[in-house]
C-alpha cells in the first residue's frame, strides 16, 4: 500500500520539480531583501509555471506538433499536444515584458532613494512620513 | 518561509491528482487541440499546428499579447526618459593616433567630425578590435537566420515571435559591442518606437481588412478575393502576414527597452 502510493507519488517527477521550483521562487521573492533577487525569483516561478503547462501536454511516442508530410489521415495521438505550447508562447513573452518594466522600476527606486535594499527603503519612507506627521 | 513550505505541501498534495505524464487521454489532450491537430492542414495548409493555432485559430489572443509587448515598451519609456537635457558638460575626444584624451569643458572649441579626432564616453577601453570585426562580420548573417526563422514559421518550428526576438538581439549585439551612440546612429530611438507601433498596427489592420470585406474580424478566408488565391491558401497568407507584424513590433521594442535600460533614459551613454 505504502510502496504503491510513493510509486504513483515519483512517477510524476516532472509534477514534483515543478512544485520545488515554484517553493524556490516564492522563497525568493517572500524573504530576500534585495529588489533584484525579489525579480529574479518573479522570474524562477515564471519558468516554473510554463514548464508545468508544457510537460501537461506531452504524451508517450509522439512527435513534435508539425504534421508530417504525405499523411492523408492524421491520428491527434501522434503529435504532442500543440495547446499548451501556444499559451506559454503568449506567457514566456508576457514574462520578459515584465521583467524589462520590473528593472525599469527598479532602477527609479534606486534613483530615487539610493538603495535597492528593502529594509533601508521602508526605514527611509518611515523617517519621511514621521519628519511630515511631526511638522504638520 | 513558513508560508512558503505550506504552499509547498499544498502544490505537493496535488499531485496525486494528476494524470499520468504522457498519456494521450489526459484532459488536457482532448476536446479542442484534436480538432486542431487534426483538421490544421485541410482548413490552412500549414504543417505547423503551434503557428497555425497561434496565428489563425487563436489570432485574438495573439493580437493583444503583440499589444502587451508595445505596452511593455512605452512603460519603460515613460518610467526611464528624462526631461530634454542641454548638452553635458564636458565631452571627452581622444586623438587617435597618441591616443590623448581630450576633455573639452563648456564653452570650449569642440574639434568638428576630422579624421584624427573620435568621440568616446568614460566608458571607453581600449583593445576591442577582435569584438568589433567580429560583430561587423556576424551580424548581418544573424539576420538573415532572423528573417528565415520568421518566415519559413509555417514548415519548421519558429515563427513572428522568435524570428522577432532574434532579430531584436543582432540590433542589441551590435550596440553592446560597439557603443550606444553608434547603434543609436544606426537604429535610433524614434525609429524603435514607430516601428513597433507599425507592427502591431499591421496586425490589426490585417483582421480590419478582412471585417471590411464582410467577414469577421480576423477572419483571414476573406482575403481570398483580394489575393486572388482559394479560401485555404489565403489563410496561409494571412497568417504569414500577421507573423511579419509580430516580428517587426517585437524587434523594435526588444531594442526600445534595451536603449531606455543601459542608458537610464539618458541615452548618450551605457555599456
Amino acid at each position: 500500500m505504502a510502496d504503491l502510493f510513493m510509486s504513483g507519488f515519483i512517477s510524476q517527477y516532472n509534477f514534483i520539480g515543478v512544485v520545488i521550483l515554484v517553493m524556490i521562487g516564492l522563497y525568493a521573492m517572500i524573504v530576500k531583501n534585495n529588489l533584484i533577487k525579489k525579480i529574479i525569483g518573479m522570474n524562477i516561478f515564471q519558468s516554473a509555471i510554463i514548464l508545468f503547462y508544457i510537460s501537461a501536454g506531452a504524451k508517450k511516442d509522439a512527435t513534435i506538433p508539425i504534421i508530417m508530410k504525405g499523411r492523408d489521415v492524421v491520428h491527434a495521438a501522434d503529435y504532442i499536444n500543440p495547446l499548451p505550447h501556444v499559451l506559454m508562447l503568449t506567457a514566456i513573452v508576457v514574462a520578459v515584458a515584465t521583467l524589462g518594466v520590473a528593472l525599469a522600476l527598479a532602477m527609479r527606486v534606486y534613483l530615487q532613494y539610493n538603495t535597492l535594499e528593502e529594509d533601508e527603503i521602508l526605514d527611509i519612507i518611515r523617517k519621511k512620513d514621521k519628519e511630515i506627521t511631526e511638522s504638520k | 518561509m513558513v508560508i512558503v513550505v505550506m504552499f509547498g505541501c499544498l502544490l505537493g498534495y496535488g499531485v496525486f491528482y494528476y494524470p499520468d505524464w504522457g498519456d494521450a487521454e489526459s484532459p488536457a489532450n482532448r476536446h479542442v487541440s484534436r480538432y486542431y491537430i487534426e483538421n490544421t492542414v485541410t482548413d490552412t495548409s500549414v504543417p505547423n499546428v503551434v503557428t497555425s493555432v497561434l496565428a489563425d485559430y487563436r489570432g485574438y489572443d495573439t493580437m493583444f499579447e503583440t499589444t502587451v509587448i508595445l505596452a511593455a515598451g512605452l512603460a519603460c519609456f515613460f518610467l526611464l526618459k528624462l526631461k530634454k537635457q542641454e548638452a553635458p558638460l564636458c565631452r571627452m575626444y581622444r586623438h587617435i593616433m597618441s591616443g590623448i584624451t581630450l576633455r573639452i569643458e563648456k564653452g570650449g572649441k569642440i574639434p568638428e567630425d576630422s579624421k584624427s579626432f573620435e568621440r568616446i564616453d568614460s566608458v571607453w577601453v581600449p583593445h576591442d578590435l577582435v569584438i568589433k570585426m567580429t560583430t561587423r562580420i556576424i551580424v548581418p548573417f544573424l539576420q538573415i537566420f532572423a528573417l528565415y526563422v520568421i518566415t519559413h514559421g509555417h514548415y519548421s518550428p519558429g515563427g513572428g515571435f522568435q524570428g522577432g526576438v532574434i532579430f531584436g538581439a543582432t540590433s542589441i549585439l551590435f550596440a553592446i559591442s560597439f557603443n550606444l551612440r553608434t547603434a543609436s546612429a544606426r537604429m535610433s530611438e524614434k525609429a524603435t518606437a514607430i516601428s513597433g507601433c507599425a507592427g502591431v498596427l499591421l496586425y490589426s489592420g490585417t483582421g480590419a481588412l478582412c471585417m471590411a470585406l464582410g467577414a469577421d474580424f480576423l477572419n483571414y478566408g476573406a482575403l481570398a478575393g483580394t489575393l486572388g488565391v482559394d479560401q485555404v491558401s489565403a489563410r496561409s497568407h494571412g497568417i504569414l502576414i500577421v507573423e511579419i507584424g509580430v516580428a517587426i513590433a517585437v524587434s523594435a521594442v526588444m531594442v526600445w527597452i534595451y536603449y531606455n535600460l543601459s542608458s537610464a533614459g539618458r541615452q548618450n551613454e551605457g555599456l
